[in-house]
This record gives structure tokens, C-alpha cells and sequence, in this order.
């Protein structure tokens, strides 16, 4: 059966690769130190020598519309290209393509359907920065196959935070289950406290920095019951209007497990929003 | 209160830089054209399977025709599609973040709870 070789958690900040890219005036003050810790935060995911990423993310209103709006959607194709105009021209994005394992994709979607969550699925998925931020921090050199899966976040309504655990604790399952002899890294990111097109965006911190505080708490510590007695579909509003992207994060507690610490912790506050990485080795971490 | 149209006209605008630029130079041409050609048409589909039942209210269009972010937050609109493509037409009239912490600060008397996104 196949491994998982980790379990890694992140927020996905576009402005990552302008800032680590710019140089002389252009290049923010933030950026060496964003940098340094992304560089730590990447050698978690090499050290586990993963053959196959498994990527949850989420569609920023790109090729997911509200006239056919899935909740959970798997991307099985032989390839995925990757970032959009509005992202080139936003974050100054590239243009990426990475391949797909469809072996994998078959298996969770088969799964999947078969543990009670009717999963959509695409065989043409153009991916956004959700999935394409953490290939540029995590694994920039693109050369591993993934299988994206995509969740609501950002229409709704959406499916309840506990659903997104449930999710998470079933792709474990899944992956574990697959017959393979491939190391499998998952990896999600989401967002902290985040504001976006409201009068709370664009702060000096993230809009709720005691949201945050107990966010990276309840995820270093795999703290699911902690956080799932907190929060709901209506409390996510409070700290800022993009804030249900955290339910991504509950689904990553999900795949690492109830009361699990995470192996690696690390935070940095930016401007805007915070930024948060973790990572779990399930296998007792590599030698 | 069509919300939906509303998040329709700045999804379809916003990914297409023809589109954008228009709607930033005529916007009261570009919101009375889209909204006779195109607020009908399926996205996957063709002219000849158009809806039928598509249209502003008089709220609404005012709001996109003068490029009131303020007003789309109040409408409904989903706040990233709005936010994504005011950055597009005219963070390049600003210095850096700038008109991001400007449009936030139009926003300052509005409070939780914000207007219902849901469609």
C-alpha cells in the first residue's frame, strides 16, 4: 500500500513569488525572512521524498462558476496547466504545467464515492494559485505528479467545517488504502484570518490576530475538538470575510489526525494576513 | 436583487483583459452592452441556447455604470470578484497598496454582519 510520506499545511499567499523574485528597490523588507522560512518550510516536504502530491486547494472563481458549482471536485487528467490572466496580471504568477497521476485520482474518486462523499470530478482542470502557490514555495522545481482536489470555500453555501475533517480524514484513509508503492505527500493550504474586498482588508496584520493565535494552536496541536467546538459556517464571519478558506486547514487536521502535533510549526506575520506552515510525518518522520 | 448577474457581469469582465480594459474606459457602454449580449448567454454554450430571464435592476446597474465598490458590497456582490477586478482597472493609478487601503477605507461605516453573498 502506498506511504504517506507527509502531511503539510500552509496558507497560499500569491504575493510569495513577486516578493522572493523582486530584487534592488522593488524587493520588500519582509522578503528575506519570508524567504528563509519558506526554505525551511520546503526541506520538511524534501526530506519526506514524496513520489505524488496530493493537493487540496480551492477555485478562486476561475473555471468553478456558479452556474455549476461543485463542493468537492478531484482533477483526474494526464496533465494540469496551471495559473490565469487575472493571476499573471495580479501576483505576476507564471505559467506552470504538471502532470497528473490518474491512478491515484481514479482511486480517491472510486473511494471516495464509495465512503459517502459524492466527489465531482475534471478531466480538464486549469489550476489556480491555491494549488500552484504551495508547488512555487514547497516543490518549485514542478516535477512531481498531483492530483488536485478542489473544495468550496468561497460560494455559498457550503458544506459544514466538520464535513471538511470528515474529507480530510478520508483521503488519509484512501491514501493508505491505495495500492501502490508510491510515497504520497498531501497538501492543503488555506488562509488565517483573512478580509478581502471589505473594509477590514489590507490591515497591517491579518484582521484578527486572536483568531490566528488560536488557529495555529489548534493545528500545531491537532487540536479538532478544541477548534471544532469554535467554529461554524456563521463564526468564520467574524474574523474576516475570506476566513472560511480555514476550513481547508480543518481538513488538513482531518488528514493528520485528532490530536496529532504537527512535526514542524513555524508563522510569520505579514502584512494583510498571516502566514502559517506545518508539517506532520505520519511514517515517524524521514531519517 | 439579482446577485448572481451582478457576480456575472465582474466574472466575465475581470477574466478578460479586452473586457477589462473597456469596462475601465466606457463603463456605461461596456454595462449596456454586456447586459443586452451577453448577461443571457451560458458560458458553455452558444447564442442559440441563451436564457431568457436575465437583467440589472436599476440598483444595479447604477452601481456597475459608476464603478461604486461600495455600493456592489452593499448589493451583495461577492466581495473577491469586485476586489479583483477594481485592482485590475485602477491599482495602476496608485502607489504600492495604496488604492487597496483606499478602497478599504470607503468601506469604514459598514460592519458585521456584512451583506448575504449567498446566490
Amino acid at each position: 500500500m502506498a506511504t504517506v510520506a507527509a502531511v503539510i499545511a500552509s496558507t497560499h499567499h500569491p504575493f510569495y513569488y513577486r516578493a522572493s523574485t523582486s530584487t534592488g528597490g522593488d524587493r520588500p523588507p519582509f522578503a528575506d525572512e519570508w524567504v528563509a522560512k519558506i526554505e525551511a518550510f520546503r526541506a520538511t516536504l524534501t526530506r519526506a521524498e514524496p513520489d505524488v502530491l496530493l493537493m487540496v486547494g480551492s477555485d478562486h472563481f476561475h473555471q468553478l462558476w456558479l452556474d455549476n458549482m461543485p463542493q468537492f471536485l478531484v482533477g483526474k487528467a494526464p496533465f494540469f496547466d496551471a495559473n490565469w490572466y487575472n493571476e499573471e496580471r495580479e501576483f505576476g504568477l507564471p505559467r506552470l504545467r504538471l502532470a497528473g497521476d490518474e491512478s491515484l485520482a481514479a482511486f480517491i474518486l472510486r473511494s471516495g464515492l464509495d465512503a459517502g462523499f459524492d466527489l465531482a470530478f475534471s478531466n480538464e482542470l486549469r489550476i489556480d494559485h491555491s494549488v500552484t502557490c504551495p508547488i512555487i514555495t514547497l516543490r518549485p522545481q514542478a516535477d512531481l505528479p498531483i492530483v488536485p482536489v478542489y473544495t468550496n470555500i468561497f460560494a455559498p453555501p457550503m458544506p459544514q467545517p466538520s464535513r471538511f475533517v470528515a474529507l480530510g480524514r478520508a483521503l488519509r484513509s484512501m491514501v493508505e488504502a491505495w495500492p501502490s508503492d508510491k510515497r504520497v505527500a498531501i497538501i492543503g493550504t488555506g488562509h488565517l484570518s483573512l478580509e478581502l474586498g471589505g473594509p477590514r482588508q489590507f490591515g497591517p496584520h491579518g484582521p484578527d490576530p486572536e483568531f490566528d493565535r488560536k488557529a495555529v494552536s489548534w493545528i500545531a496541536n491537532g487540536d479538532l475538538e478544541g477548534c471544532l467546538a469554535e467554529v461554524t459556517l456563521d463564526s468564520l464571519h467574524a474574523p474576516g470575510n475570506a476566513t472560511h478558506g480555514f476550513m481547508d486547514f480543518m481538513l488538513m487536521m482531518g488528514v493528520a489526525g485528532d490530536g496529532v502535533k504537527a512535526d514542524y510549526v513555524d508563522s510569520l506575520d505579514l502584512f494583510h494576513t498571516m502566514e502559517a506552515y506545518f508539517t506532520w510525518y505520519p511514517s515517524g518522520g524521514p531519517s | 436583487m439579482s446577485k448572481y448577474l451582478l457576480d456575472k457581469f465582474l466574472y466575465t469582465v475581470d477574466r478578460d483583459p479586452v473586457l477589462v480594459e473597456q469596462y475601465r474606459s466606457e463603463p456605461a457602454h461596456t454595462v449596456d452592452w454586456w447586459e443586452r449580449e451577453m448577461a443571457n448567454m451560458l458560458l458553455n454554450s452558444h447564442v442559440g441556447e441563451k436564457s431568457t430571464w436575465l437583467s440589472f435592476s436599476e440598483e444595479e446597474r447604477r452601481a456597475l455604470v459608476e464603478q461604486d465598490h461600495v455600493a456592489l458590497f452593499e448589493l451583495g456582490a461577492h466581495p473577491f470578484l469586485t476586489l479583483t477586478l477594481f485592482i485590475a482597472m485602477f491599482e495602476r493609478d496608485h502607489g504600492p497598496l495604496e488604492y487597496q487601503i483606499a478602497y478599504a477605507r470607503a468601506m469604514d461605516h459598514l460592519h458585521l454582519p456584512y451583506p448575504d453573498i449567498a446566490t
